[in-house]
């Protein structure tokens, strides 16, 4: 209780006194390029092999002949939109992402940098944690949706490529039943999973102390909690607005 | 002039320090000296802030740091210049811009204004050459000299240096010892320098103050030192081969 208690405080210190706007801007731009776009070919990698698998595997379940072949391309388009672009890319990210952060900050706490912002007067969670949530809370919903795009992309080149569905079932299929509301869901979890991994990877790696051997395990703990939180948001995000 | 009053700090139940008193004069270097955990650098971290002691106060020119509003404390840190042990410069950084960050932080000066001022805190180090090195490509002695650079750039009226000689050769660190004795001359700053190195002791020590067990158990001059009786201070001088045979 007190670890939750302690990253409360921690991330009102964020919203405390801060720094001129243009640093701030300066700072975001620069994690933006760090999270995100660093990110984008991992999440390119992944989404499509997940697409092109959950297309494969989705067909292979489905043989009746009362259920249209179509039917494989709206559950890639669904399981995509609804799970595995916004979750899975956001747990990917958690280990990219997550373990960066936290071993940035916790070599950054060990080699004194920290320490040298608090002397000058700066507000150092603000200066460095800061920027980095707000460019998650970003570039993270960004991401998703290229990575839905991509997966949805998977499936179609692994479907048609190895004949299990049509060019012509496959997009009818996609465009079945659309429920627009299923983008905006898919774009709220990962604005929040981006909060969580960065806030928390941040949160472990501030308050690291010691020497290597911490930095490396700050850096395993933030990548757990934060794939732990994703979850429980996940499940909960998905009572409250489905 | 700094002042510190009946420090007291105490980690888990442990006393590391125990009412430590003194005071610092302006345009002297002041040697805070001891053993490895005698509470030297958590008497620094209590001065400079990173640490609050659990009883005293630090007056900095009569204002105490513990016990004012946040605008005068912000402001008297804005008057600290600290050298960390490792340097503490930042790794994403060039060397010119790690000189330069407090300026662009904490000041509105123009970007020529600064500019200047960087140029001039890199030569007074005799680094103008490293200034678009990042730090990984420098050495250790280069990496203090850019953190005296940084910890100066803004005219502090107090300078600390935590073992600014760790991990140096014996040449490299008599030179930053001069540097740091001629910048307080220069400067008339307050100096403040925690170290265990006999060589600082003899070559920069005008005032001198010796912690035992997070006690202070002496306090003079560096002419003086050599001549002490307390026998925590002796052993500690010549614990090493060659100051024992000078003295004997």
């Amino acid at each position: 209780m007190s670890v939750i208690g302690k990253y409360f405080i921690f991330l009102g210190t964020l919203f405390g006194k801060g720094e001129k706007l243009s640093v701030y801007w300066q700072r975001l731009m620069e994690e933006c390029v760090g999270i995100g776009v660093s990110s984008i070919f991992i999440v390119a990698i992944v989404s499509t092999f997940i697409g092109a698998v959950s297309c494969i595997q989705t067909a292979y379940n489905l043989v009746s002949p009362i259920i249209p072949i179509s039917t494989v391309a709206l559950i890639v388009r669904d399981m995509e939109i609804l799970e595995l672009a916004p979750t899975i890319t956001c747990i990917v990210l958690a280990g990219k992402v997550g373990s960066n952060i936290a071993s940035e900050l916790g070599t950054m706490r060990i080699t004194e940098q920290i320490d040298a912002l608090e002397v000058m007067g700066i507000n150092s969670s603000s200066y460095l944690v800061l920027p980095k949530v707000i460019a998650a809370m970003l570039t993270f919903p960004m991401l998703v949706i290229f990575s839905a795009f991509l997966g949805i992309m998977g499936g179609y080149l692994a479907g048609t490529l190895t004949g299990v569905i049509t060019e012509r079932d496959y997009l009818y299929g996609i465009r079945d039943s659309f429920v627009p509301y299923n983008i905006f869901f898919m774009c709220v979890k990962p604005f929040v999973f981006g909060f969580l991994i960065a806030s928390i990877s941040s949160f472990k790696g501030f308050f690291t102390s010691g020497g290597a051997l911490e930095v490396g395990k700050a850096s395993t703990q933030a990548v757990t909690n934060s794939c732990i939180s994703i979850l429980i948001a996940d499940y909960l995000l998905a009572q409250l607005l489905l | 002039m700094i002042e510190i009053n009946n420090i007291a700090k105490a980690f888990n139940g442990k006393e590391v320090l125990k009412g430590i008193s003194a005071q610092f004069q302006k345009g002297e270097t002041n040697l805070i000296i001891g053993g490895s955990g005698t509470g030297k650098s958590v008497l620094l971290k209590c001065m400079i802030g990173l640490v609050k002691p659990d009883q005293g106060n630090v007056l900095y020119n009569g204002r105490d740091f513990y016990n004012c509003d946040k605008e005068t404390q912000q402001s008297i840190r804005r008057e600290m210049g600290v050298l960390f042990q490792g340097g503490a410069l930042f790794d994403s950084k060039t060397v010119e811009e790690n000189v330069r960050f407090p300026l662009d932080m904490l000041t509105t000066q123009s970007p020529e204004e600064k500019q200047e001022r960087v140029a001039f805190c890199l030569q007074r180090v005799g680094l103008e050459a490293a200034a678009k090195r990042m730090p990984s490509e420098i050495s250790g002695g280069m990496k203090k000299r850019v953190g005296i650079a940084r910890a100066i750039v803004m005219n502090p009226a107090y300078l600390f240096c935590d073992e600014p000689n760790s991990g140096l050769d014996p040449l490299t660190s008599v030179k930053i010892d001069e540097l740091i004795k001629e910048i307080t001359e220069e400067y008339q700053i307050t100096t403040i320098i925690i170290t265990h190195d006999m060589n600082s002791v003899m070559e920069i020590g005008q005032n001198i103050m010796f912690l035992y067990q997070g006690d202070k158990l002496w306090e003079g001059v560096n002419s003086e030192i050599t001549k002490t009786t307390v026998p925590e201070l002796k052993e500690f001088l010549f614990s090493n081969k060659l100051l024992r045979e000078m003295q004997e």
